[in-house]
């Protein structure tokens, strides 16, 4: 025997070790840790497989497999299904409101550069400088492109109306309280005495009364504190109403940011002979803009939810155009359809919204 | 010496003091003399001198008694009443279900956790006026008429006229009822203060929780059986097409709170949620290690953390609960914001109602606030 057998002989070679238990491994095992793991989550699991066949069959069946897609109000019924011929009926009213049919393009392509806008910041496809930059001249640019005039046929503001309206004033209402919100945080901060009581005084006041308040008093109560001689539209004051109360927000959200920046910062950069407006600009607010990135577009999803409210002094929004079309006296009785369509388009907007709010926060404030 | 040059490095904020203040004070007279103009120009009127005219104002719902003839005041008083009503009942309700469905997410059951998910996702990114809307021109119309009403319990019904329950009276005997609930409300806290001081001191507590509990369900109990005339119900009838008699939730009321209850609950089981994932896994099985009883590894470790982590949240969701009571006004709950808005469009005198809506709605805010921080600093870690 050579010691090279030998030594093969007394090493110790393990036998392969056997898979785990089919139960505790494959499905079974997956079932049983997360779905049965204790007499009470058996039941629960039992109770909601339950509920869940009783509810989604009947659902599906009412919205996918009874629906009427297309035809008019006689090819639905009120005992089928859904009728979502009903919103493609009713589909431009929803997006742009009364807007003249032969214009239409004219929405179609600010909203063609909205997406655009929208993939081109979640793509990361512009740079930051340029992105601000479109971003604020992109309002501009729609609302040329809506309200006309510089060679366009100028559209009546009574004629906006539909998502269109709703997005609308988010957009401004955002971009206009962005930069109102952080002055008003400055100023919450400011050394100055009376400054400093009259935004907290501004911001208390506006977080403390719901948006219909603020909207009433934007429609009602502004025209008699302006000068009789000057009109403004119902729209622009509701707009001026929604920036207010959006920016007291905001300045909410931007001193959590300011806050979070360590004085030595702003003693160091006192001491290289910065005045306070550098310091601000410079040193405070790129640091504090960015911690507070994930809230102020939490604070954009919530004004976008909160535009809807617009319809109870008169505007009709996408949400108003939707409860006037379920009140259609020729296709009466399909509110749901209605509904829930509308639904899922805010759901999409504002889900998207947030999903991209998380991902930032995810990243992190460091860039 | 000193003195003037502090005169003089405070000379730039004195000034800047003066400006800002003369600024104000001039938008302040501008304004005002413009809202002078326009209302004398507009022919109204103005002072709450209107809150004692007789205002003729049909009101549906409310909770004390009311009938047109009632004057302004009165009505704007049951307008206030009623969101005080319905925010109280939200915020219950709300609190109930966003830490069943704040736990519900963080389950070990993937099916509850994704239905709580599902719930959370749909209602926190859907408006709330649409949901109040859903709720009332889908769901509730979709219930049945009076005569085939849906009868969840004996004597309540559910029909697309509102839900019907017996309406509870009482009777002179009731005092004694009343009587026995507060001594066992003042024996139970006497009984929990006194296990908590022996526990304190001998190590040993007794069943103090449960004690008062008896005492609380059983004392008035007693009570109420030895004087069973204390207390009736009036329950609902079905006269003709609809129900007679009874307490009835109208269909506007109900949407209201499930609405509400529905749009602040997923915001509230976000915060638990969040609550709860904030308590490191470790110091549960810590716990545990040191022989705690599930009970007491719940109440002693994890639940005080995630209070102190979801209550700050938590106030802020409540406030805007009460701000969101307004939508009411989108529905037809006469809730103060609608009785308001009548008012306006009879006499004009807006600036005097949103006046009042904004101090009431500031006062209520307040009192959450100030409540609910005075729980959050109970609650708050105290550092040794």
């Amino acid at each position: 025997m050579t010691t090279h057998s030998l030594e093969k002989k007394l090493l110790f070679t393990p036998s392969p070790s056997s898979p785990p238990p089919l139960e505790a491994s494959g499905p079974i095992g997956w079932l049983r840790k997360n779905l049965f793991n204790s007499w009470f989550n058996s039941v629960l699991t039992i109770l909601i497989v339950a509920l869940l066949l009783k509810c989604i069959p009947p659902v599906i069946s009412w919205a996918f497999i009874d629906a009427v897609w297309t035809g008019g109000p006689t090819a639905c019924s009120p005992e089928g299904g859904a009728c979502w011929a009903f919103i493609a009926a009713k589909f431009r009213i929803l997006f742009v409101g009364t807007y003249p049919q032969d214009l239409i393009w004219r929405p179609m392509v600010a909203g063609i550069l909205l997406v655009g806008m929208v993939a081109a910041t979640v793509t990361e496809y512009v740079k930051n400088r340029y992105l601000i930059l479109f971003w604020i001249l992109l309002p501009l640019v729609a609302l040329w492109l809506i309200g006309g005039g510089m060679g366009l046929t100028v559209v009546d503001q009574s004629m906006w109306g539909g998502l269109m309206l709703s997005l609308g004033l988010a957009a401004v209402g955002i971009l206009i309280s962005i930069p109102l919100g952080i002055l008003f945080a400055l100023g919450r901060q400011s050394s100055i005495i009376s400054v400093r009581t009259l935004c907290i005084g501004f911001i208390e006041l506006i977080r403390g009364v719901p948006l219909i308040t603020i909207l009433f008093m934007a429609s009602v109560m502004m025209p008699l504190f302006l000068p009789q001689n000057l009109q403004i539209n119902n729209l622009l004051r509701v707009q001026v109403g929604i920036i207010l109360f959006s920016s007291a927000y905001i300045a909410e959200v931007v001193r959590g940011g300011l806050q979070a920046i360590p004085q030595g910062q702003i003693d160091a950069a006192k001491a290289l002979g910065l005045n306070y407006w550098k310091i601000t600009l410079l040193v405070v607010m790129p640091q504090a803009l960015k911690h507070v990135l994930p809230s102020l577009i939490g604070r954009c999803i919530a004004l976008f939810k909160d535009t809807s409210l617009v319809i109870i002094v008169g505007l009709l929004d996408f949400l108003g155009m939707a409860k006037a079309a379920s009140q259609d006296q020729v296709w009466l009785g399909h509110d749901a359809e209605c509904y829930i369509f509308c639904a899922a388009v805010y759901w999409c907007i504002c889900f998207g919204m947030s999903r991209y709010g998380r991902s930032l926060e995810r990243r992190g404030p460091q860039k | 010496m000193s003195s003037i040059a502090d005169i003089k490095s405070q000379l730039p904020m004195l000034l800047a003091q003066t400006v800002v203040i003369g600024v104000i004070l001039y938008c302040v007279l501008v304004l005002f003399h413009n809202t002078q103009a326009n209302l004398h120009a507009r022919n109204i009127a103005s002072g709450f001198g209107f809150m004692s005219v007789e205002g003729g104002l049909p009101i549906n719902d409310t909770l004390a008694s009311y009938d047109s003839s009632a004057s302004y005041g009165y009505a704007f008083f049951m307008g206030i009443l009623n969101t005080l009503f319905v925010s109280i009942l939200g915020i219950i309700f709300a609190t109930i279900l966003g830490v069943l469905v704040g736990c519900a997410r963080v389950s070990s059951n993937w099916l509850v956790s994704r239905v709580a998910t599902v719930y959370v996702e749909i209602l926190r990114n859907i408006p709330l006026l649409l949901t109040l809307f859903f709720t009332y021109s889908v769901v509730l119309s979709s219930l049945p008429q009076p005569r085939e009403s849906f009868v969840p319990l004996t004597n309540v019904f559910v029909n697309n006229r509102g839900a019907f329950l017996p309406r509870p009276e009482f009777h002179a005997d009731m005092i004694w009822v009343c009587m026995a609930m507060l001594g066992a409300g003042i024996l139970s806290w006497y009984l929990v203060r006194r296990s908590r001081k022996m526990r304190d001191e001998t190590g040993r507590g007794f069943y103090a929780g449960w004690m008062s509990l008896a005492l609380c369900i059983g004392l008035p109990g007693i009570t109420y059986l030895l004087a069973p005339a204390s207390l009736t119900f009036d329950y609902a009838e079905l006269h003709g097409f609809n129900f007679k008699g009874g307490m009835i939730l109208r269909p506007e009321f109900c949407a209201l709170l499930i609405g509400l209850v529905l749009y602040t609950g997923a915001f509230i089981a976000e915060n638990v949620r969040s609550g709860i994932q904030s308590v490191p896994v470790g110091q549960i099985d810590a716990a545990r290690a040191l022989g705690l009883k599930p009970r007491l590894v719940m109440s002693k470790v994890v639940l005080p953390q995630t209070l102190r982590v979801c209550i700050p949240a938590t106030i802020n969701d409540y406030t805007s609960l009460v701000k969101n009571s307004s939508l009411a006004v989108a529905i037809g709950y006469p809730d103060m914001v609608s009785v308001g808005g009548t008012i306006i469009g009879q006499n004009d005198q807006a600036i005097e109602i949103i006046g009042l809506w904004m101090a009431v709605y500031l006062t209520i805010n307040l009192v959450i606030s100030l409540g609910m921080n005075w729980f959050n600093a109970k609650v708050q870690m105290v550092e040794r």
